[in-house]
């Protein structure tokens, strides 16, 4: 049994233009200590998704699934207490801008002393010991001294790694890292990418990596989901997907990669951009930007289909060794 | 800190001497000499007035009236009030205690309901009560305080008898002023019952004096609220699992105050101001009366020392709402 | 299971008319509107609405009171006061009063505080300094004192009071469009159209001004409900107009001492101005809420 199930998972937001899904019906399975990669550009519905799991989404959007189960336990008929008994302890969020998501107004000690406090009762010196413990397994240097600092007097990467601290807190199984490095300098990302593998490793808990960054999924997931317009476009194994992409928007992601680009003058890029809430096409989602599409994918919309490695939601799949049945 | 508040004050000292450059011309841009004004309409001799004229420096230089002025003003001679003959500074600091009093019971009872309100109403945007509070609130502000306190009188003093219609104190009471706070000096003596009498008599006043400030900070806390709720650090608190009273109460609220006490100090020019006319309708003994009085027997040299002395307490308690600013905003407590 | 939505026709709409949608959305503002746009009509045509003349003294009817009273007649609508005039025409031409104290008071006070602040604006350095510790000086009075002691010195009158009201409300004014104009001085159509040659006047009064309008605009709305307000409780302290004058804080006054007997005459003019600032603060916080790109959607 995986430890998150989701089978089905619509999110729509009402507007004055109308309903928006922006999570379409994704599956999305995560196994006990495993790294899922998710995948996609800005508006393809990933960070909905995780909200979704979190249990943050406004009041304005609606969360249907057929099944939504964490350890066992069914997400969607829990009381909203129960539900913050789990949020922030057995799963765990980082956002992707440390230096807004973390409150102005209290010490770095505080922030991250909060969660064991509501969740495990720790105070006094215990809450203490165990805070100054948790900024040295970031890697702050000279922790007890920052357990008095406010975040605007930290770094981005140090705030991160302060928002990292302050996930792992009550050991969650399940850690989702929303963008964790895309507000970061270059030579930070690096670090805290490092970080959070490592201590997924060492802990064991299982970590949901939602970047639209296809290089840092091939050094870290097992497995990787690439998302499209709020649908799931492909999914298989981390080595599979790099090897035989079958979905043409992830041949597409692959072949922006500037390490896969060498030799070549310019680096390819994929025309227009994700639909929006009025422009959803005829057909497949993906046809109006794909050089493979045909009139049967401006007309009819796939479905994700199993082939030997993996799904992918495409008629006319990249490197396929069997035919796919339609 | 400390070279902090030496920056904030030092910015006070030119719009100080520029407030008195006002008071100061004030007395003399008044129709009429102020001699005349003092002698009446008698006729006077030629020598008298001249003697008069010595007596207030009305002879010298105007820039070195100035300068008088401005040495008495430092040194607290405020000039002698025309009708009285007492110094106008002395008369002040009787009166102010009690318009002080009334100030502080408005403010708080504007803070008191009108966070409150705000906080739930941003919480339950666009809901009946969201809409209700805000109504009101608009009603509130636009609201002619004199008439307010008017049929607030008329209901609850005429028709229902509840409250007193004006004063500080029944006639049954004598209460020696200590503090002058009517409040304070009742419980001082142990006069229990003069201290309900003090705060029945508040009652109305407070709440016609602190009808427009409330309606201020209702809608002030309800958009700082409104924004800080759609910070990213909300979420984050949200993520932690923590519930909506710690959400709502702690993260958020503490962000929102910093606006919304910088609101609630400016508020006391406006809480001065509206004193002028809720003192008048309730009779209530302090410097908002005194001065529409001295106004009406053309006592010049105490409207002149109570509007320098008003502007000084605007001022001053507006450093202390910057300074407390500083104290409640980290990124401003450490930028130095 | 997939809805698909009508791609909507996106041509965007002229920025009036969009501001006009806004609006029209906010129902506050629209019944703000409406009653404005009454009190101005029964204002302009108060001489033909009005079933009595404000002044006329009625001495067989004193304090007769409103229609629905026991004791009231149809004559005297809303009942007479304590020399026997009737309300309901002292209200009308009340109304008349008021518009024309917002009219000149904002006339007034933004033609001086937009020249103020369009000066400090563009010239900043000594003038910039000058020009808003003045401004300080001013707002480091509470309103109403300030109004006041401006009155006490002019002498009480209608006009002085206006005059007061006016001084008290440049401030706010200049500082808006101080800041403002600094905004958009940095802006590259400014730097373009100096570079154009633009002398200096062009430049503030037909480049920057229009960009600085939509504040304005709401301030000078904001301004009509202060003004009324102020001008009112100048009346009231006796340093506005003077009876026979009905003004409506003067009326208010006047009628002092007939609280208990004849409630309608101290309730009437108290409503009007309510109605008036409300209607006026709910166009205003419309209008701001239109003209706000940052609250648009």
């Amino acid at each position: 049994m995986p430890l998150l199930d989701i089978q089905n998972l619509s999110v729509a937001f009402s507007t004055r233009a109308g309903t928006f899904r922006a999570v379409d019906g994704i599956d999305l399975q995560v196994d006990e200590g495993e790294v899922v990669g998710i995948v996609g550009e800005s508006g393809s519905g990933k960070s909905v998704t995780s909200l979704a799991v979190m249990g943050l989404i406004p009041s304005a959007g609606t969360v249907i699934a057929d099944r939504m189960s964490f350890a066992g336990t069914d997400l969607r008929t829990l009381s909203r207490s129960q539900r913050r008994r789990i949020t922030g302890k057995d799963v765990a969020m980082v956002f992707q801008e440390p230096m807004t998501s973390l409150n102005p107004c209290f010490t770095v000690g505080f922030q991250i002393g909060e969660s064991l406090k509501v969740h495990e009762g720790l105070s006094g010196r215990a809450l203490r010991h165990r805070t100054i413990e948790l900024l040295e397994q970031v890697g702050i240097p000279a922790p007890e001294s920052r357990l008095s600092a406010f975040p605007h007097q930290l770094s981005g990467g140090m705030n991160q790694r302060v928002m990292i601290a302050i996930a792992i807190a009550c050991n969650p199984r399940l850690l989702i890292a929303d963008e964790p490095t895309t507000a970061l300098d270059v030579t930070i990302q690096k670090q805290i990418l490092d970080l959070l593998v490592g201590l997924q490793r060492d802990r064991g808990m299982a970590l949901i990596l939602i970047t639209h960054d296809m290089g840092v999924v091939a050094e870290t997931a097992h497995r990787v989901v690439v998302m499209y317009a709020g649908q799931v476009a492909e999914t298989r194994s981390a080595t599979e997907l790099f090897e035989r992409p079958r979905h043409p928007y992830t041949g597409a992601l692959l072949d922006a990669l500037p390490e896969r680009a060498l030799g070549r003058r310019r680096l390819p890029t994929i025309p227009g951009v994700v639909p929006g809430i009025a422009d959803r096409p005829q057909g497949c989602l993906f046809n109006p930007r794909c050089p493979r599409a045909q009139d049967r994918c401006r007309a009819e919309r796939p479905a994700l289909l199993a082939d030997d490695a993996g799904r992918a939601r495409c008629f006319y799949p990249l490197n396929s060794q069997s035919e796919v049945t339609a | 800190m400390l070279r902090f508040i030496l920056t904030r004050a030092s910015l006070l000292i030119p719009t100080f001497l520029g407030v008195t450059l006002l008071t100061f011309l004030l007395i003399r841009l008044v129709p009429g000499d102020p001699i005349e004004v003092r002698v009446g309409e008698r006729g006077i001799s030629p020598e008298r007035l001249a003697q008069f004229r010595h007596e207030l420096g009305l002879d010298q230089p105007l820039w070195k009236q100035f300068l008088d002025y401005i040495g008495g003003v430092l040194s607290g001679d405020l000039g002698t009030s025309l009708v009285t003959h007492n110094p106008v500074l002395q008369e002040f600091l009787t009166l102010f205690p009690a318009t002080i009093e009334l100030a502080f019971m408005a403010m708080l009872f504007a803070s008191v309901v009108g966070l409150p309100a705000g906080i739930v109403a941003a919480v339950k945007r666009g809901s009946w009560f969201d809409h209700g509070v805000m109504g009101l609130s608009l009603t509130g502000y636009s609201m002619p305080i004199f008439w307010w306190g008017l049929l607030l009188i008329l209901l609850f003093s005429v028709n229902l008898g509840w409250t007193p219609v004006s004063g500080r104190l029944d006639l049954l009471y004598y209460v020696e002023p200590v503090t002058g706070f009517m409040l304070i000096d009742t419980l001082l003596v142990g006069e229990y019952g003069a201290f309900w009498s003090a705060l029945e008599h508040l009652i109305l006043p407070t709440v016609v004096l602190g009808t427009i400030p409330l309606a201020v900070v209702a809608r002030m806390t309800r958009s700082a609220m409104l924004e800080v709720l759609g910070e990213d650090y909300i979420r984050t608190a949200r993520a932690k699992g923590l519930n909506s009273r710690r959400v709502v109460g702690l993260h958020a609220l503490r962000n929102a105050l910093i606006p919304v006490v910088t609101v609630i100090g400016l508020q006391v020019g406006t809480l001065l101001g509206g004193a002028i006319l809720t003192e008048t309708i309730f009779s209530w003994p302090g410097v908002g009366k005194w001065l529409i009085e001295s106004i009406n027997r053309r006592d010049y040299p105490a409207l002149q020392g109570g509007v320098l002395l008003i502007a000084s307490t605007v001022m001053a308690v507006n450093l202390l709402v910057d300074l407390l600013y500083g104290v409640l905003n980290p990124r401003i407590r450490h930028a130095r | 299971m997939t809805t698909d939505v009508q791609p909507v026709a996106s041509r965007p709409p002229h920025p009036l008319a969009e501001t006009w949608y806004h609006f029209r959305q906010n129902h506050g503002a629209v019944l703000g509107l409406v009653v404005i746009t009454a009190i101005t009509i029964v204002a302009i045509l108060a001489d033909v609405i009005a079933p009595h003349s404000p002044i006329a003294q009625y001495r067989d009817s004193i304090l007769a009171p409103p229609v629905w009273h026991d004791a009231g007649s149809w004559r005297f609508i809303l009942g007479t006061d304590d020399i026997g005039r009737d309300m309901l025409s002292r209200l009308i031409h009340g109304a008349r009063l008021s518009m024309m104290i917002g009219v000149i008071v904002v006339t007034l006070s933004l033609a001086v505080g937009l020249g103020l602040g369009m000066v400090a604006g563009f010239f900043g350095g000594i003038t910039d300094v000058l020009v808003m510790r003045f401004m300080d000086i001013l707002l480091s009075l509470p309103s109403l004192l300030l109004a006041v002691v401006v009155a006490a010195i002019l002498g009480p009158g209608l006009f002085n009071a206006m005059l007061a009201v006016s001084v008290v409300v440049v401030p706010h004014y200049a500082r808006l469009t101080r800041a403002a104009v600094m905004a958009e001085m940095s802006k590259d159509y400014v730097i373009a159209s100096r570079v154009a040659g633009a002398g200096p006047l062009r430049l503030m009064l037909v480049v920057v001004l229009p960009n600085c309008a939509a504040p304005l605009i709401v301030q000078a709305t904001l301004g009509f409900s202060t003004a009324i307000l102020d001008a009112a409780a100048l009346g009231f302290l006796g340093l506005g107009a003077q009876p026979p004058t009905p003004e409506w804080g003067t009326m208010l006054a006047s009628s002092l001492q007939f609280l208990q007997r004849a409630p309608w005459v101290v309730t009437w003019p108290g409503v009007a101005i309510l109605v008036t600032v409300l209607a006026f603060n709910l166009l205003g916080d419309g209008l701001r809420d239109a003209l706000d790109p940052k609250l648009k959607r």
